[in-house]
């Protein structure tokens, strides 16, 4: 009886199963495993070896003991971090901002892209489009130096424009009013994003069937009507999706972004759980500190995606995976 | 399908024409700017009403600024750590994702598990701090390559894209006794070019755009990153625009004739820092949509 190679999978009778061993396989496909074994050696050493430094939340670590040596404190430091209203104050920042950016994000991309889909001019469609991506592009170092450029008391051009519109008289230092501050890191990150984010909305809408729309014409519906009742509902499923994602990382609030923006007047409001985590450990040394408030965003994070994913799959069967 | 045009369509396009205007406006006028400023003389930058084009034209702002060696060596470490990080980076993907798409291969659920959920977990700051301490990274070029070498996403987006390829290509190649890195490379790299190169230009741009690592790891100045640079005398002007209205004294230079403020430095060095990312936008345009929503939408 011949048996057929297992890899030969041209031709292969529909009852028989390849009952190659794992170790014979492995032996087979020596050169895969061998050509890809690099770079899982890397991700293993940057993304999962430091891990155990979460060990350092449990101890009193101090650097020149190393994790060996420190003290075990068990959950000491996770008691004091559930005391300290500095805390409290990072995560209800981290949590406005946020939301915030939540609100303006998609109802700004969602919006435009609409807008843009209803252009028929080619030729500007295409403008727009190119004009509106090229603020992602740029560094945050950049789009912060802008920022402060715009917004600045000396000759930014919002003051210039309220000031000749008689709004105000005197030019008004912006940034360093904390009342203000999550609105202009929110409409910074619009002024970025917003042209980024409607790809993938144009994507979903250049799939809509157009005899949808030509059959709305028929029954007489206007421009108006016919965005609400054919292109916002079939990107619908898209919009789900990314909001699940985006519920995930609730919890991260752009550090670069806030930490080129905040200035000593605004930090009351600019403290976010990352830069709370940041001056913990690096300027003050409050490793094990530190990492124990490191520990509580990423395991809250984690817990935030899984469940999101679990509720919209209850929901109506669709998953963000 | 061009219908007549109702009287609710052409209110409605002006509209949105008008709207969609405004957008672009208010997006390039901050750039546009920058340049007016950083290509017109300080002293007169002061008065204010610059808009879109210099009052008094001047390259001085940037002949200081390129003069400078620590920027200029900056902009070398940039450029240096863009292609080389990139192209480790699309080499990972590439063989990555490749063995990823292979139905056949053994270890393919493992290493899908293992890829996926570190892209769902992170250690935290300070352990990675640690991590880089303890291997010695600080000061280190290295400390910019290595930990962005594999991007779990980009190996994602590249394995979709290769198990969309015709199978018989590959199959074929595998029966002519064609070894795998053959195959990726002879085979699957040419046919990938609209990934690969999207791949390499999102973190090529990453890349030239990273400070934060320079501030954490590298105090050598011989490692400082352009990024960086420019971080450095933003953070000095923000002090200021917080809190009051007016410049840092003009500083004087060196023959005592030409002065010139921070505003119109940092101008500039914006410039300098954006350019080449201008430079490949028509690139980024031609490839990223594409290869992006192959990537993505697909998955």
């Amino acid at each position: 009886m011949e048996r057929p190679e297992a890899d030969m999978k041209i031709t292969k009778p529909l009852s028989y199963k390849p009952k190659k061993s794992f170790s014979k396989r492995l032996g087979e496909q020596k050169e895969l495993i061998i050509i890809t074994l690099p770079f899982l050696l890397l991700l293993l050493l940057f993304s999962y070896v430091p891990l155990w430094g979460w060990v350092m939340a449990f101890q009193n670590y101090k650097p020149a003991l190393g994790v060996q040596h420190s003290d075990w404190v068990g959950l000491k430091n996770f008691a004091e971090l559930f005391k300290d209203k500095d805390f409290y104050l990072s995560i209800r920042n981290t949590l406005g901002i946020s939301t915030l950016k939540f609100v303006t994000g998609f109802t700004g991309s969602i919006g435009l892209a609409v807008l843009i889909n209803e252009v028929r001019n080619a030729r500007f469609k295409k403008a727009v489009q190119t004009i509106s991506y090229l603020p992602h592009f740029v560094s945050w170092v950049v789009a912060a130096s802008i920022v402060t450029s715009v917004l600045s008391p000396d000759d930014g051009i919002v003051n210039q424009i309220l000031i000749s519109l008689h709004f105000i008289k005197d030019p008004i230092a912006f940034m360093g009013i904390p009342g203000l501050f999550w609105g202009i890191l929110a409409g910074s990150d619009l002024w970025k994003e917003i042209g980024w984010g409607t790809i993938i909305y144009l994507a979903a809408m250049t799939a809509i069937d157009s005899e949808l729309y030509e059959a709305a014409s028929i029954d007489g519906a206007g421009r108006i009507r016919k965005i609400f009742a054919i292109t916002l509902p079939s990107i619908i499923p898209t919009i789900k999706i990314l909001m699940i994602l985006n519920v995930g990382w609730l919890l991260t609030a752009n550090f670069e972004q806030v930490y080129l923006l905040k200035n000593s007047m605004v930090m009351d409001v600019a403290q976010t759980l990352e830069i709370y985590v940041y001056n913990l450990g690096i300027p003050l040394g409050r490793y094990s500190f530190a990492t124990t408030a490191g520990i509580f965003t990423s395991v809250v994070s984690l817990i935030l995606v899984l469940s999101c994913n679990r509720l919209s799959k209850l929901l109506d069967g669709e998953s963000a995976f | 399908m061009k219908s007549k045009a109702t009287r609710e369509d052409i209110i409605f396009d002006t509209i949105n024409y008008t709207l969609l205007i405004i957008l672009m406006i208010v997006t390039l006028y901050p750039f546009l700017n920058t340049i007016a400023v950083s290509l017109n003389d300080s002293v007169d930058s002061i008065r204010g009403g610059i808009h879109i084009w210099p009052r008094k034209f001047t390259t001085i702002n940037y002949s200081i600024i390129l003069k400078n060696q620590a920027i200029y060596h900056a902009a070398f470490i940039s450029s240096a750590r863009a292609i080389i990080g990139a192209l480790l980076n699309v080499t990972c993907s590439l063989v990555v994702g490749y063995a990823l798409s292979r139905q056949e291969f053994v270890l393919r659920k493992l290493y899908s598990r293992i890829f996926v959920f570190s892209m769902y977990i992170s250690a935290g700051l300070i352990p990675s701090y640690f991590l880089i301490m303890d291997l010695h990274l600080r000061n280190n070029f290295l400390v910019y390559i290595l930990p962005g070498v594999v991007s779990a996403f980009n190996i994602m987006v590249v394995r979709s894209y290769i198990a969309g390829l015709p199978p018989s290509l590959i199959e074929s190649a595998k029966i002519d006794g064609a070894s795998e890195l053959k195959i990726i490379f002879s085979i699957v790299m040419p046919l990938s070019v609209p990934v690969l190169a999207t791949v390499i230009l999102f973190v090529s741009v990453g890349q030239w755009n990273s400070w934060f690592d320079t501030m954490l790891y590298c105090s050598n100045a011989n490692l400082s990153t352009l990024q960086f640079e420019l971080q450095k005398v933003l953070q000095s002007s923000l002090a200021l625009a917080s809190t009051q209205s007016g410049q840092l004294a003009a500083l004087k230079g060196a023959n005592g004739a030409a002065a010139v403020t921070p505003n119109s430095l940092r101008a500039a060095m914006t410039i300098v820092a954006i350019l080449p990312i201008l430079a490949v936008y028509p690139y980024l345009q031609k490839y990223f949509v594409k290869g992006l929503t192959l990537g993505g939408v697909k998955g």
